[in-house]
């Protein structure tokens, strides 16, 4: 079953801007998807249009085979979303504000209580369950909008870069989080900047840029189109003055950094051989890029060019 | 059709407003209390006693209903317009959005909550004036159907200038240039038969007229207009705006991209 069908989605704005040009989209239930693209590419109105915060110009929007503008409160019954900004009353109580959301979903208060207080244990917000949302910090704040949208045990979670702007100890304690409620059943949506962040974590992919669907498949047979991948090489010793690494390409960054583009064909064996032959130690080596950062930027310029 | 899930929705947002208001009573419900207490000195016992009787009245007992009908008015249109205008600027507005609430629902809510405050601060109202004056209700069914139909028409009023209002500004232009000149010109502290015929007619285009002088009829048993006239036009205003915010939600005007 498809927890998401878009057809031929457009939106024009009033001032003439075409923020989506007849797009197609489908996730299937029970997947972790990301949808990526540059800031302006279109990714926050496709959400603004499947949660309801934005109206269509033309195309349908189905969630769980339910048509969003036949019986919209069943479609929107299915979704939980965590958004770009914040967006809740800053005067409300930290656990007012999950029963209130829940109460929206016409779940009583008896039955939200319980379920606020055991995503407020698993969000770590127990502490500030009186509190006034606005005390929260930021990375309080966006746990709390993550409590809020699965308050109501959502089938479809859209994530809006819920990590922006998060330390890296609370972004790999959310991916974890995330995961775990992805293995529970949970469709997941996700947008964001940080690609390392939809590499680790997404099945399926869907990259959008001005407007349109530029790509739409697999995270690994979309990994597996990267014919070529850099390296940052940081050396034992400097360079000598006659180094020279035959058939690849390289460039000295500093006497004893050196970046390296290999060929996915040619492998790291011969890189490590020529090194080796020159006498050359390497104390470590990492990616220069992340591997979808790479493949995205490549698509991105692609359709820039094509455009 | 209304079912459980709806009920609850429904529930859940008059709740949130009413704990909205009752947070900041010393906005909402002291401030009130204290201007009406002021117009009781001032007006009831300081110039009223020079006046002398009104419609039979004393000038305490005739200008009491209008007292209490205008604060009820004002705060139950202020309410829905400064709780939807803040959800607007806040963005917290999405949370009903994105949720599955139908229109109708939400405009219920916010006309409720704003009805919720309208009738409390008018509960307040009374309790001051009953320490300047005997109140004694004539009609009981009229008081109480005019009040709750005149602070359902003035939240509709506040919904609707919320849904436009692009600034905290938009959303006291109306109550101060429209709303409270309406208000003192309503028969508040007169009956309209003071006045020239020309400018007695021109006073029936007051709704608040209406509604103060029903109100008035309610608990004095003295009206200067029909009380089948006031109820009459109080519904079709209602029935008018009630369809005109649906219809804006329906839209996304202002709340909506």
């Amino acid at each position: 079953m498809k927890a998401l069908s878009i057809h031929n989605l457009t939106k024009t704005y009033r001032n003439g801007l075409k923020a989506l040009k007849d797009i197609t989209l489908e996730v299937e239930q029970g997947d972790f998807f990301a949808l990526l693209g540059p800031n302006g590419a279109g990714k926050s109105t496709t959400i603004g249009v499947i949660t309801s915060l934005v109206t269509k110009t033309a195309g349908t929007v189905k969630i769980f085979d339910t048509d969003l503008d036949k019986d919209p409160e069943q479609a929107k019954a299915y979704l939980g979303l965590v958004p770009q900004e914040f967006n809740f009353n800053g005067f409300e109580q930290v656990k007012h504000i999950l029963v209130t959301q829940a109460g929206y979903y016409g779940i009583s208060a008896t039955e939200a209580e319980p379920r606020a207080d055991e995503l407020l244990h698993q969000l770590k917000l127990w502490d500030k369950r009186n509190t006034p949302a606005r005390a929260l910090s930021g990375g309080m704040k966006r746990r709390l909008m993550i409590a809020r949208a699965l308050v109501h045990k959502p089938q479809l979670l859209i994530l809006d870069e819920p990590t922006a702007g998060v330390d890296i100890e609370l972004r790999r304690s959310m991916w974890t989080f995330l995961q775990e409620i992805n293995a529970q059943g949970t469709t997941i949506i996700l947008t964001t900047h940080y690609l390392e962040e939809a590499e680790n974590l997404c099945r399926n992919i869907a990259i959008i840029d001005r407007g349109n669907i530029i790509e739409n498949t697999d995270m690994k047979s979309l990994l597996n189109r990267l014919d070529k991948e850099t390296f940052v090489l940081d050396l034992k010793s400097p360079l000598p003055a006659n180094f020279s690494l035959s058939g690849i390409q390289y460039q000295q960054i500093d006497q004893s950094t050196i970046e390296v583009e290999l060929k996915r064909e040619d492998g790291l064996n011969a890189l490590f051989a020529s090194l080796s032959d020159s006498g050359i130690e390497v104390c470590s080596m990492k990616n220069k890029a992340n591997r979808l950062e790479e493949l995205f930027l490549t698509l991105v310029e692609k359709a820039e060019v094509t455009s | 059709m209304i079912n459980s899930r709806h009920w609850i929705a429904f529930r859940t947002l008059l709740t949130r407003e009413i704990r909205r208001f009752i947070r900041i009573w010393p906005q909402t419900l002291l401030p009130p209390a204290i201007t009406m207490t002021l117009y009781f000195i001032i007006f009831g016992n300081l110039i009223g006693s020079r006046i002398g009787a009104m419609g039979g009245f004393s000038y305490m007992e005739y200008i009491a209903p209008g007292i209490i009908m205008m604060s009820v008015i004002n705060n139950a249109y202020t309410n829905v317009a400064s709780s939807l205008f803040s959800a607007k600027f806040q963005s917290h507005i999405e949370e009903l959005i994105v949720a599955p609430i139908p229109n109708y629902l939400i405009l219920a809510g916010y006309v409720a909550g704003g009805m919720a405050r309208g009738l409390c601060v008018g509960f307040i109202v009374t309790i001051v004036s009953l320490f300047f004056t005997d109140l004694e209700i004539q009609h009981l069914w009229v008081t109480i159907s005019m009040i709750i139909l005149s602070s359902m028409m003035f939240a509709l009023g506040g919904f609707i200038n919320a849904i436009y209002a692009r600034s905290f500004d938009e959303i006291s232009i109306i109550p101060t240039f429209i709303l409270t000149p309406l208000t003192y010109l309503g028969g508040v502290f007169y009956s309209i038969s003071l006045l020239p015929e020309f400018w007695q007619n021109v006073s029936l285009l007051n709704p608040i007229l209406y509604m103060v002088n029903a109100f008035r009829f309610g608990m004095l048993g003295v009206s200067d207009i029909p009380i089948t006239t006031a109820f009459s036009i109080i519904l079709v205003c209602i029935v008018g705006l009630t369809s005109f915010a649906l219809y804006l939600l329906n839209k996304g005007t202002g709340i909506r991209n």
